[in-house]
């Protein structure tokens, strides 16, 4: 047993607090709109221009010109507000923007991130993510623990090139929750039917406390 | 002096050369300047470096240019969507500069704003730093990134008037306000050029000083991915 990728949404959208404004990466973090806990006012930056950022249009009412970072028809709300390219990454780089929700390829115990790039194989790119680890204030990174092969992704130092050192505040995986601290990372939860000895054997990184 | 021309192929008419480096606004497929790629690729112009966050994709966008092989080089911070993109760089025949989303906007806002470089701690102690200077302020580390002067900036807008003055929609707007700024001529595509006088003054996104010849065509507007939500049942 573990969490599954909306579980593992849900337990990240319990790091939001009310009046917050927050960026959501691709991929799991995307799902953690879902999960906004019951009289939590949080708003959506998408790093593309757009603060206030709504759900997907209804069929028939898709806008190119209304899209989000992952290049997705979405919506406005009545607080919405548009702006440029570099206003948006003054406003993350100037430390406006209270948490970040990134997917993670690798994750150190020291809170370096690797996401970006595996070379000779996948060259994607970092888009916003090297500035928004920069910048926010806060970083969650959202991933599954281990790789298809069972390897952790979870380590002593990343293999992978790095979007940012020393970045990440929290992991949440599959398996559970750990926050980097001093000297290595410190278990805050296990996911459900998940024990503490499973969660500490797919980590490669020190675990301290 | 008059902005106004017919076609993308007049606008672009002598602004073209082999090896120039070309800012191009978009991101994605949303805002990028469709008509005035399609002019340069009928130009038939080689060894461009393009400065712009996306390639677009296989074929649409800056896309259509990677096709003919007239772009030596990008400067972008995700290819992610372009698999010829990805094939002519892991093969050697296309040179990509990775520059943080972020950076590329700001060097590109700088370089409108007369501003050669600047400190950040974007990429700090990745491989985005190496070779570049690394000044500590207050404790903290930053590397100093240069601004982006292009020789043409490519730009799509919703609306000008006459004298250039510009207005994007919703996330239209994305990189096509700093690429504007940065280039020695800027070029822009609108879907509707305006009378003078009929655009609120209060509400232009980037003033005409910035623009130096518009045109306005039909536009396809491509949707990259199409997301939707169902209507609950009544």
């Amino acid at each position: 047993m573990a969490w599954d990728r909306n579980q593992m949404a849900a337990r990240a959208a319990q790091e939001l607090q009310d009046g917050w404004y927050v960026n959501l990466g691709i991929g799991i973090p995307t799902l953690v709109s879902n999960y906004i806990p019951e009289g939590v006012h949080v708003t959506l930056q998408s790093e593309n221009g757009m603060l206030g950022m709504g759900p997907f249009p209804f069929a028939g009412e898709e806008d190119p010109d209304l899209i989000n970072a992952g290049k997705q028809t979405i919506t406005e709300l009545p607080q919405t507000a548009y702006f440029d390219s570099a206003t948006s990454f003054a406003m993350i780089r100037g430390g406006k923007i209270a948490m970040a929700i990134l997917g993670g390829m690798e994750v150190s115990e020291n809170g370096d991130l690797a996401n970006w790039m595996v070379p000779g194989k996948l060259v994607k790119g970092m888009g916003g993510a090297m500035d928004l680890v920069a910048g926010v204030g806060r970083v969650v990174v959202v991933m599954d623990h281990t790789n298809k092969h069972g390897d952790s992704k979870v380590l002593k130092e990343c293999t992978l090139p790095l979007t940012g050192k020393s970045v990440v505040d929290r992991i949440i995986t599959n398996l559970g929750v750990l926050d980097v601290v001093e000297g290595g990372l410190k278990i805050v939860e296990c996911a459900d039917g998940v024990t503490e000895d499973e969660l500490r054997a797919a980590t490669e990184a020190t675990i301290v406390g | 002096m008059k902005k106004v021309y017919a076609n993308a192929a007049e606008a672009l008419d002598g602004l073209l050369f082999d090896g120039m480096l070309i800012a191009a606004g978009g991101f994605g497929l949303c805002g990028i300047p469709e008509l005035l790629i399609a002019a340069i690729r009928d130009a038939g112009t080689k060894d461009l470096t393009v400065a712009s966050n996306n390639a677009g994709v296989d074929d649409f966008g800056l896309g259509v240019l990677l096709q003919t092989r007239q772009v030596k080089k990008m400067i972008s911070s995700y290819v992610g969507e372009n698999a010829e993109f990805m094939r002519q760089y892991l093969s050697g025949e296309l040179e990509l500069e990775f520059n943080p989303q972020g950076t590329l906007a700001e060097r590109m806002r700088a370089a409108g704003a007369g501003i050669p470089g600047f400190y950040t701690k974007t990429g700090v102690g990745t491989v985005i730093a190496d070779g570049k200077e690394v000044k500590n302020f207050n404790g903290q580390d930053y590397i100093l990134e240069t601004g982006l002067f292009a020789d043409l900036a490519i730009v799509k807008a919703w609306k000008a008037d006459e004298t250039g003055n510009l207005v994007f929609r919703k996330t239209a707007r994305n990189f096509n306000h700093p690429a504007a700024t940065c280039g020695k001529v800027c070029v822009v595509e609108v879907e509707e050029i305006v009378p003078t006088g009929s655009l609120d003054p209060d509400n232009i996104h980037l003033p005409g000083i910035y623009v130096h010849r518009i045109i306005q065509g039909q536009h396809e507007k491509r949707i990259e991915q199409r997301t939707v939500r169902q209507r609950e049942e009544a």
